[in-house]
């Protein structure tokens, strides 16, 4: 199949290498924690952006900081690129490995360390899922905020890798708003911690720099999160739609008459047929457009803002409401919800655009999208988070067919480009990882591009980590290695 | 001392050709809006200064989309009465360090993310930091640089913007703010638990925050600067004031939750309207300590439950006068001791760690005592390490963080 998006050239040098790297590798793993035979790497050559694959020259799973320092001083030593890998869930194919690349995975790392109510914090390695620290602190009426769809499987450190969202972060805020601080392991193997349980650590702000870098900047192997306390009740409320016009006009007058519910999620017909059929959990099968409002509270408190925000919907002609009457119906509407990618995936191959827009755009750009898509011959579900306008058309289409498989990813490219004209970005929760790489350009000029790539480098001066994720390949001089003033900086660092 | 030569650029070119101007002649610049907290942080080095106080104006605002972009010099004033013309607010409630450092002029937008000056709601609504969307600056090279936009969920490449909020202009000349803004709650309240010592009432704020009650404001006044508070009407002794706010009916189921495991723990009161309003103020602005002296005034930022311990232990050393915002994790400290520093910042460590900034002090003092927390070792050299690809030449507000940097 051909390749929109070029990988690096693998170093041969380096794989010519790889019997004595791996004989290293053993030397500095415990045993059961290092993956050669390529029937086992299989798993590992790629992540859900599943159109791209390559196998890696070994998959190294540690089990404590100190291993992982170990095996990145010594790729770091030798000029061995390294993929960092959570749960291999990434949608922009940020954990997709190269030829030439060890992959360090942080699944073995998997326990929560301390939960600390009074502080309202808890400590987890990185290999912890997403899921996992909400079901532990639950029964003592708490939970971790961002709930990205693969929540399920995803771990923090992934999230942070990627800043993810989810449904509910209108109120609640990303992975940046609920990360206290991180244990990281840098480039050369020195191990750094940066925040805690107080707010605002001192210095510059390297928690929030670090959030969303893509596994660029270092290895986190704990964070320390935010809790919170749950709500009372919380209650999902659909709303149908004669179209989608309609119930974008009705996304933006319900934020703007400052009701800000948990969450506002949009489905178009396709989504809603498809999740539908997967997840039977109720939805209207004869509107165009879908929107489940979340309110939460106490029942006083809820009733008080479905009542305003039933009058929004009715101005825009709404034509079904129906709200949840049961914790098991609740359940049920997010099911639908948030199974749409799983579901999707039974019905066609899918790739999930992730461009956030200014809500004052959803219509345009909808009506764009459709356009596009139609141009090549495609098709689209759009299901989202329309409060805080991050799209997610998901692109149709047969990965048997080359033809149609190359339309699809240029169709995507398309629909991000006319996210980023309409004032918004390439990227609200997935990352940018090999898929939007090459586009970045188109939301970035070059002086921009260049100053992340500078600070990229007093991180990583040889750019081994991860590195043909998220900045163009070409132009990256100046930068790259060979720089002799990020040269410098990796031997001050060292 | 501060600068005397000030050059007031009206364009970002224009600052990009200032910077450029001085990198060629290499003479570094103290960057600067208001200059309302030019009394916080290490004293200037720089021989000319540039103000961005004529880089002024909203530039862009749709209240239904929760956003707002400006020009870095707007005055806050500006920025909160076209906010309030919309019912909206900045949710990170911004202190105004005037009183405090008995500083005048007019506060800036950009110098509230310079400096990532965050008030009461931090604990619920998140610092500066978390609610800056998009930055425009000048770098020490003279470049114009954009980072993130005006969507409220971007990871488009690395976030920068969480970089400059908080660098004190030392990484770039800010030209423009794009940041969220929110809906002002329709009603707010205050309940008040008079009669708790600091250890009870930090177990009260820890409880109230682990409620489903959504507390959006969490300090404690102890009974040395309970006078200075709300006109000296909280008289029952200390107070610990808990804040409600949002939809009017919702508050009401609320605040009866509230009141009645609180009541549980001391005297409960309610206070509404003007008044809750005012304190809150008060707290943000620390107004026990705004007393026009130039005592030393600490921030100390630490985990909740060690605010109090962290105050009893330097009550054993030397005088101390505290109060509490954060549910404790932050301390407004004065002391007796000589030199204050080292006790605090080695008490801190001790204590889980946090870090403690001297907020004011007369010039002399800032120069010889690190105003901010000074990093471990290898969070240092990184520090410097970015800055030096920011700022190559180290022009930009040189030593205003950090001594040499």
């Amino acid at each position: 199949m051909s390749e929109l998006i070029a990988f690096q050239e693998p170093d041969r040098a380096v794989i010519q290498r790889r019997p004595a790297i791996i004989a290293v590798l053993a030397d500095l793993l415990p045993e059961g924690c290092l993956i050669t035979e390529e029937r086992e790497l299989v798993p590992f050559d790629t992540d859900a952006f599943v159109s791209y694959r390559r196998m890696p020259l070994a998959v190294v799973l540690p089990e404590t900081t100190a291993q992982v320092a170990a095996v990145l001083k010594y790729c770091n030593d030798n000029a061995i690129p390294v993929i960092p890998r959570g749960a291999g869930t990434s949608l922009s194919g940020g954990a997709i490995p190269q030829e030439d690349a060890v992959v360090i995975g942080v699944s073995k790392m998997n326990r929560i360390l301390e939960v600390d109510f009074p502080n309202r914090a808890a400590i987890v390695q990185a290999g912890v899922t997403n899921i996992s620290i909400s079901q532990a602190v639950d029964a003592d009426g708490f939970f971790y905020a961002p709930d990205p769809s693969s929540q399920l499987a995803c771990t923090i450190g992934g999230n942070i890798g990627m800043n993810s969202g989810g449904a509910h972060c209108l109120k609640y805020g990303v992975t940046t708003n609920n990360l206290m601080g991180v244990k990281m392991v840098m480039f050369d193997g020195s191990i750094v911690e940066i925040g805690g349980k107080a707010l605002d650590a001192a210095g510059y702000d390297l928690l929030g720099l670090i959030c969303g870098s893509e596994g660029q900047l270092g290895i986190v192997t704990e964070a320390t999160v935010r809790l919170i306390a749950k709500p009372e009740g919380a209650r999902p409320v659909l709303f149908g739609f004669e179209s989608s016009v309609a119930a974008g006009a009705c996304v933006t007058d319900i934020i703007g008459s400052g009701i800000i519910p948990v969450a506002i999620e949009f489905m178009d017909k396709p989504a809603i047929e498809i999740c539908e059929a997967f997840a039977q959990a109720g939805y209207p099968m004869d509107v165009e457009a879908l929107l489940i409002v979340e309110v939460e509270g106490s029942d006083a408190e809820m009733d008080a803002m479905l009542e305003r925000i039933i009058e929004i919907a009715r101005k825009h002609g709404v034509k079904t409401i129906k709200e949840s009457q049961s914790a098991t119906e609740a359940a049920l509407i997010w099911k639908g919800r948030k199974s749409a990618f799983g579901a999707t995936g039974r019905i066609a191959d899918y790739i999930c655009m992730d461009g956030t827009v200014p809500l004052g755009q959803l219509s345009h750009v909808l009506e764009k999208t459709s356009e596009i898509i139609s141009r090549y011959g495609l098709r689209v579900a759009n299901v989202f988070h329309a409060g805080d306008g991050n799209m997610h058309p998901l692109i149709l289409f047969d990965a048997n067919d080359p033809e149609e498989s190359l339309k699809a990813e240029m169709a995507g490219n398309d629909i991000l480009k006319l996210c980023v004209d309409a004032g918004g970005c390439l990227t609200g929760e997935h990352g940018v990882g090999i898929e939007k790489r090459d586009l970045m350009r188109h939301q970035y000029t070059d002086a921009d591009l260049a100053q992340q790539m500078r600070v990229r480098a007093a991180f990583d001066p040889k750019w081994i980590l991860n590195p043909s994720k998220v900045f163009p390949l070409d132009g990256r001089n100046g930068s790259q290695p060979g720089n002799q003033s990020a040269l410098d900086a990796g031997k001050t660092a060292a | 001392m501060s600068a005397t030569d000030i050059q007031y650029p009206e364009t970002e070119q224009e600052v990009a050709r200032l910077v450029t101007e001085a990198k060629a002649s290499n003479l570094s610049i103290e960057v600067r809006g208001g200059g309302t907290r030019l009394g916080l942080g290490r004293p200037s080095q720089s021989a000319s200064a540039l103000s961005v106080a004529k880089l002024s104006g909203i530039t862009n605002y749709d209240p239904s989309e929760l956003v707002m972009a400006a020009r870095a010099g707007t005055p806050l004033a500006e920025i909160e009465a076209a906010l309030a013309a919309n019912n909206q607010m900045l949710t990170f409630e911004p202190m105004d360090h005037r009183p405090l450092l008995g500083a005048t002029g007019e506060p800036t937008i950009g110098g509230v993310f310079a400096a990532n000056v965050s008030g009461p709601r931090r604990i619920s609504a998140g610092a500066a930091r978390d609610n800056l969307l998009g930055v425009r600056f000048v770098n020490g090279s003279g470049e114009i640089v954009k980072s993130g936009g005006r969507v409220m969920k971007n990871v488009t490449g690395l976030d920068l913007v969480k970089l400059m909020a908080g660098s004190w202009g030392t990484l770039g000349v800010m030209s423009e703010v794009t940041f969220k803004v929110l809906p002002r709650p329709e009603t707010a309240v205050t309940i008040v638990v008079s009669g708790l010592n600091d250890a009870e009432a930090a177990e009260a704020m820890a409880a109230a925050l682990a409620m489903s009650v959504e507390v959006s404001g969490a300090a404690h006044l102890p009974e040395s600067v309970i006078h200075k508070f709300a006109g000296g009407s909280l008289k029952c002794g200390p107070a610990t004031v808990l804040r409600l706010e949002g939809l009017e009916p919702s508050v009401e189921v609320r605040s009866e939750r509230l009141l009645a495991e609180m009541g549980r723990r001391g005297t409960a009161s309610v206070l509404e309207g003007q008044a809750s309003q005012d304190l809150w103020r008060e707290i943000r602005d620390v107004a026990p300590f705004a007393d026009g002296t130039m005592k030393p005034v600490w921030k100390v930022s630490v985990a909740p439950s060690a605010g109090h311990q962290l105050v009893a232990a330097l009550r054993l050393k030397t005088g101390v006068d505290a109060f509490y915002d954060w549910q404790g994790g932050l301390v407004w400290l004065r002391m007796e001791a000589d030199p204050e520093a080292d006790l605090v910042r080695q008490y801190i460590k001790v204590l889980g760690g946090g870090h403690a900034t001297l907020v004011r002090a007369d010039a002399a003092t800032r120069a010889s005592v690190p105003v901010f927390e000074p990093q471990p070792k290898p969070l240092e050299a990184l520090a410097r390490r970015i800055k030096d690809q920011f700022d190559p030449a180290g022009l930009l507000n040189p030593g205003r963080m950090t001594a040499g940097m």
